[in-house]
């Protein structure tokens, strides 16, 4: 079978209690997919950002599919904070393993190299670590009395991400994206949508091969033209940021939060 | 947010260019600003010393490919700080404290908070490895400017052992610029803002700081570090920063998706 699918064939590879890796905003969030994955009524999800998240750890938390989230942050930045992330924490309704960003990337790329944990600077003094017993001091063995944080490599079940385009091979062309590198490498399989397919091989080019994830991370591709709406896509388009204040201020109550389902992700966007 | 009215002999400036003029005066020199999420006030500051010097620094914005020199993702900035290749960097904080140590997480127990907060970004690392750290809380409240924070997300100070290049230089805030002490774990004023006083610093300050018996006024930007600000660096940012650029150049937020 080739690894083109409709988007919710390629989603299939996603299931209830999943690992589920996503990057942050700047690097092509799958928010077509989200929605999906929320119409079918996934659970259970041990979610992790790389390394944080916007509205799509907010849809899934308020749709109640994320058992436990391990993030560096869950925010809109300056458009204002994540309400049901935040009334989640708040009810105690989520388990939160409070990360730092490069903590994330070390645990990954652990991960990515197959070694069983990433090692990482700063940290000690802060109660990030306190509230992680998974996490380890130890001193660093080629030096005197220089303690250093241990982290244990984060292995996720599946990345899920959106690119701009994928030859029919399931090559994907990330560009400088380089964060879907790591997520591709380090998950034990790969669910991506892309804008648009490329006829052609990706990898026959060196110019487009040095920007291109191969097939062999990639479980299956599914086209989705403006996937990342709202949320921005590089080069190709902007954040709708009026849609996101919108969002912000009917999110604030759990109802509003209903309706905002009810309209944007329960019906399907016309193709 | 809301800010007291100009006072009279800044008319027309206001407070927020005051406040990027401070910035702007604090990166002198530096090779490479990286501005974090959410930090218009760094990020004009930034531009503005490009703009101003031909020597100027690198900028890289994390969330903004077009205004970065990154090309291996988010890993690039994490990875040159911890080089000792990034000079300055920006963060604020739910709270700060006299010591220096930022909470970006939770208010109350952190287990069951009262208030919560989007997240550590890369604080508990970046504050520890960027020799230049600038600390702005647009709300100078005893709420913010605390005795002890909640939470640390990342401490003013660390143990000698501890590896260390970094940390905070200076807290910029509505009424005022305080400097860090890193000997001392305080801060001291360093200037007030035309139209606020030392009282007014006083009652408004959670903390314990130390400082001059004369305290200067913070000076007001040039007319060239305006015009600047005004007319290149305000539609820089409008694309980054839509809510910020409407409130403060009156440039309206428009959605972007055409």
């Amino acid at each position: 079978m080739g690894k083109i699918r409709d988007l919710d064939g390629a989603l299939s590879a996603i299931t209830d209690g999943a690992t589920l890796v996503v990057p942050a905003d700047y690097a092509g969030v799958a928010m077509e997919a989200t929605r999906a994955l929320i119409r079918r009524g996934v659970k259970g999800l041990h979610l992790v950002t790389l390394p944080t998240s916007s509205l799509q750890a907010e849809l899934l938390i308020g749709a109640g599919a994320v058992e436990t989230i391990e993030t560096s942050a869950v925010g809109f930045g300056e458009l204002g904070s994540a309400p049901r992330f935040t009334a989640a924490v708040l009810a105690g309704a989520l388990k939160l393993k409070d990360a730092t960003c490069p903590a994330i990337h070390s645990a990954l790329r652990a991960a990515e190299m197959g070694n069983p944990f990433g090692a990482l600077r700063g940290l000690i003094g802060s109660d990030i670590l306190r509230q992680r017993p998974d996490w380890r001091v130890i001193d660093n063995p080629f030096a005197e009395n220089d303690p250093i944080v241990l982290l244990p490599a984060i292995r996720p079940d599946v990345a899920l991400f959106h690119a701009p385009l994928a030859d029919r091979n399931g090559n994907v062309w990330v560009g400088r994206r380089r964060d879907l590198f790591t997520l591709a490498h380090a998950s034990a399989l790969s669910v991506v949508t892309v804008e648009a397919l490329h006829e052609g091989d990706l990898l026959a080019d060196e110019v487009t091969a040095a920007a291109t994830i191969p097939a062999f991370y990639i479980e299956a591709v599914a086209p989705a033209p403006r996937g990342a709406w709202p949320l921005k896509m590089g080069d190709l388009y902007g954040e709708d940021t009026q849609h996101l204040l919108d969002y912000i201020r009917l999110a604030a109550s759990e109802e509003g939060f209903r309706r905002y389902l009810d309209t944007h992700v329960f019906p399907r966007r016309a193709a | 947010m809301s800010f007291p009215a100009a006072p009279p002999e800044m008319s027309g400036i206001k407070l927020e260019e005051v406040l990027i003029d401070v910035v702007l005066r604090l990166i002198t020199g530096a090779r490479h600003v990286a501005v974090g999420a959410n930090s218009p006030i760094p990020a004009a500051a930034a531009f503005l010393a490009q703009l101003l010097s031909p020597d100027g620094p690198n900028v890289s914005l994390q969330q903004s490919p077009e205004h970065n020199l990154w090309t291996d993702g988010g890993r690039e900035l994490f990875d040159s700080a911890g080089q000792g290749r990034i000079d300055v960097f920006f963060f604020s904080g739910a709270q700060i404290d006299g010591g220096g140590n930022i909470n970006l997480n939770a208010i109350g127990d952190y287990a069951h908070p009262k208030a919560r907060f989007p997240g550590a970004y890369g604080s508990a690392y970046l504050y520890f490895m960027v020799p230049r750290i600038v600390l702005f809380r647009l709300e100078h409240s005893r709420r913010t400017l605390v005795e002890k924070v909640d939470f640390i997300s990342a401490p003013g100070t660390s143990p000698p052992n501890v590896f260390r290049r970094g940390g905070p230089i200076a807290l910029v805030t509505p009424l005022c610029h305080f400097g860090f002490d890193k000997e001392r774990a305080r801060f001291r004023l360093e200037s007030i803002h035309p139209g606020h006083s030392l009282e007014e610093v006083l009652d408004n300050t959670g903390f314990a700081f130390d400082r001059p018996e004369r305290v200067p006024e913070t000076p007001a930007p040039s007319p060239e570090t305006l015009r600047l600000l005004r007319q290149t660096v305000a539609p820089q940012l409008a694309r980054i920063y839509p809510k910020f650029a409407e409130s403060v150049f009156g440039i309206p937020v428009a959605s972007a998706v055409a």
